[in-house]
């Protein structure tokens, strides 16, 4: 393999890459404000200036080609001053308002105006004046005082979410950016120009000012918008979460995300909706109750009937673990065959970016996990069918609201001597419900989620509940969740009474004197391990923080509901 | 041990002579005390009289608020991220202003505060100073948390302070 030197050390590149690709392949970062790996090369910040022996001026980095033998100096004196009068021409006319700004914290220009600048400024001029407050989109708000005319965005439009909507008016210090006339900063990936904006120019309207980012924690985890599951990272403080940002995983979403995963996946989690509690339904109305009072009565209901007149639905929406220990509990405790889960498909979703028709995050997990009717039993239409005709009694649902997408099964469920849910929110389903488990979400269990092309990953918590303890937890934890006590206001967060499905059945299986021995998610996922194929020699560890792809396996095509 | 190179120390409750007759000693105090009465009175008779310190002082934080009736401060949470004792909280929010930013919610649990001034010293906005107040006096936590209604101070009342923040800072 061919060799160039940077700063006196020998590394190896592909033919073909750029100073600055064979360097971040090497673990060194030059630094760059306008070069990003997924974008094209526009070289117009100067930032990522660098020697090169024999050349008789100073080349920018993100776009000469490496070549053999080169040897590119970084900390030449050179190369040092030319990166401070860059930083100087960039805080020229970049305003001073770092505590107003979103931005700081994360910010690029102040990073490198950390490492890479001098401190002084010889600017002694008016600054320039540009539009603040442009509502660029729905999403996105535009301070034109603070863009440093990197072009990401208008090149992340045009290139990775294809739809030119952003360009540069204007020439010299009046440069801006704005949207093509009549035209709106709208594409469904439109609220990743926040993230790869270096400053605060663009910022996510949704969190404007909604906290600091050195005052939250940051968990990784799996969106659960689509079967893609794009790779996120969870911020929240006071155990709220505030605000969902992409994370790089090349295999599933690269550095991005969409906006409905990004805006409309986490709200529920604190909504007023939120179940709180096991509910029981008392003359008509649906009744706080204890766990084990409520344990006991949905054991005692499941025992009233046959093992033919139960049916079981698992979820797309749980984690493979829910959906195992439910086929688990259906088969074993249930004793019933009549066991499947919704698909969710919606065409209209889906696109040929990132965006899947398949609106759950766990199809094939549930389908791995064994939710499937067994020789004799229904599946979703025979229980549908079953129920109408009066064979099926009692129905247990899990983590999802049936009724959302098909009203007509209402007539259906109200036939139904006996209907139990796991839920997080009360929904249409719960309203005709018997007994509610409160179900934790997705950012409040440990997990596993396997998305559309088969790729096992992980979820992790990132909210405490009653039931999960942010230390104990070996949760993620600011500063504040550290230190903050039941006295003061700003760590009072709700905490609430909910648990994973799994946990839910297996307390619900003791109740009905069968033990389903698990303690941990790990565990179940290490009898998942154990006894199906497709996850032979898997575990938390080895899943780690990108996923894994999954062997093979014969998947039955999804169905719509 | 080299200990017995060292001089046997003079005790210093050994007596002389005059101490052990008692009454010159009585005198001495006696007259001290009488000197004393007719001098002039050092001892402040708080709370009928109150001790106004200078500006160096450090007092309970506080919000400067503007001629207009908007505080100054922008909320960017530096003085929260300073505060070695965690006792400030802010909540930001949008407003229509200049400044696009101001606290929504700004409290000083005046239980967790230590008058350090490192608040004072972070901002960039000089929107938070250490106040001349010093009677803070509470019977349950919940008093103990200020928020803005009773952080807001004129300006006028801080000038003191701001002076001696712009001359010695």
């Amino acid at each position: 393999m061919s060799k160039f030197n940077i700063d006196g050390k020998d590394i190896e590149f592909k033919p073909g890459q750029t100073i600055i690709e064979a360097a971040r392949d090497n673990g060194i970062e030059i630094p760059h404000f306008c070069w990003h790996p997924k974008l094209s090369v526009s070289g117009n910040c100067r930032m990522c200036l660098v020697e090169v022996e024999k050349m008789p001026k100073l080349v920018i980095a993100c776009s000469t080609v490496a070549a053999e033998g080169m040897v590119v100096y970084m900390d030449s004196d050179k190369a040092i001053s030319a990166r401070n009068a860059v930083m100087e021409f960039f805080l020229i006319n970049h305003p001073l308002d770092c505590p107003i700004c979103d931005e700081a914290g994360e910010c690029k220009l102040q990073d490198y105006a950390y490492q890479h600048s001098t401190g002084e400024s010889r600017f002694v001029e008016e600054k320039t004046h540009k539009d603040k407050r442009v509502e660029l989109g729905p999403n996105v708000m535009f301070d034109g005082d603070r863009c440093i005319s990197c072009s990401r965005c208008i090149r992340f439009c045009d290139e990775v979410a294809k739809d030119a909507e952003l360009t540069f008016v204007k020439r010299g210090d009046r440069v801006t950016i704005t949207t093509f006339p009549g035209e709106q900063l709208d594409n469904p990936y439109a609220m990743n120009v926040v993230d790869i904006c270096p400053v605060g120019a663009l910022t996510n309207r949704d969190f404007r000012f909604k906290a600091r980012v050195w005052d939250m924690a940051h968990t990784n985890t799996i969106c659960n918008g689509c079967a893609r599951g794009c790779n996120i990272e969870v911020w929240t403080r006071n155990n709220e979460v505030l605000r969902l940002v992409p994370r790089y995983n090349e295999e599933v979403n690269s550095y991005w995300m969409c906006d409905h995963g990004r805006l409309n996946t986490f709200k529920f989690i604190n909504a007023g909706d939120r179940i709180d509690g096991p509910h029981m339904r008392v003359e008509g109305n649906l009744i706080k109750v204890g766990w084990d009072e409520a344990f006991a009565k949905a054991a005692s209901n499941l025992k009233a009937f046959g093992k033919d007149e139960i049916a079981f639905l698992g979820s797309a929406y749980a984690t493979v673990e829910d959906n195992f220990v439910a086929a688990k509990f259906a088969k074993s405790v249930l004793g019933t065959g009549h066991l499947d889960f919704v698909r969710h498909i919606d065409p209209t979703f889906g696109d040929e970016i990132l965006r899947n028709e398949d609106v759950t995050p766990n199809t094939k997990g549930a389908e791995l996990a064994g939710v499937a009717p067994s020789k004799n039993g229904f599946d979703f239409n025979g229980i549908v069918k079953a129920i109408r005709e009066g064979k099926i009694k009692a129905l247990y649902v899990l983590e999802d609201d049936i009724l959302n997408d098909n009203l007509e099964l209402e007539n259906v469920l109200a036939k139904l001597d006996l209907l139990i849910i796991n839920a997080s929110n009360f929904n249409k389903t719960s309203a005709l419900a018997d007994i509610v488990f409160p179900a934790a979400t997705y950012a409040e269990k440990n997990g596993t989620f396997v998305n559309f092309q088969g790729r096992v990953q992980r979820i992790r918590p990132a909210l405490a509940t009653n039931d999960v303890d942010r230390a104990l937890e070996g949760m993620s934890m600011s500063r504040l969740d550290k230190f903050g006590t039941k006295y003061d206001r700003w760590a009072q967060g709700k905490h609430f009474d909910a648990r994973s499905s799994w946990k839910i059945l297996v307390g619900l299986a003791s109740a009905m004197g069968q033990k389903l021995k698990y303690n941990m998610a790990e565990e179940v996922f290490y009898d998942i391990s154990n006894s199906i194929d497709a996850f032979k020699g898997l575990d938390y560890d080895v899943i780690a923080e990108l996923g894994v792809q999954l062997k093979s396996v014969n998947l039955k095509s999804t169905v719509k509901i | 041990m080299s200990g017995n190179n060292i001089p046997p120390k003079k005790r210093i409750k050994d007596l002389t002579f005059g101490e052990k007759i008692y009454i010159p000693e009585i005198v001495k105090g006696l007259s001290l005390t009488l000197r004393t009465m007719f001098k002039p009175k050092f001892t402040m008779e708080y709370p009928e009289e109150k001790f106004i310190p200078a500006g160096s002082y450090r007092g309970r934080p506080v919000l400067v608020e503007e001629k207009n009736g908007e505080e100054r401060c922008v909320a960017c949470g530096l003085c929260s991220r300073v505060c070695p004792a965690l006792a400030i909280e802010v909540q930001a929010a949008e407003t229509d202003r200049e400044k696009e930013r101001y606290p929504e919610k700004f409290e000083i649990n005046m239980l967790r505060c230590i008058f350090c001034g490192f608040c004072e010293e972070v901002c960039p906005e000089e929107a938070i100073v250490m106040s001349k107040d010093y009677e803070l006096a509470f019977s349950n936590r919940e008093d103990a948390i200020y928020g803005k209604d009773k952080l807001l101070v004129p300006v006028d009342q801080l000038q003191d302070r701001i002076d001696f923040l712009r001359n010695y800072k």
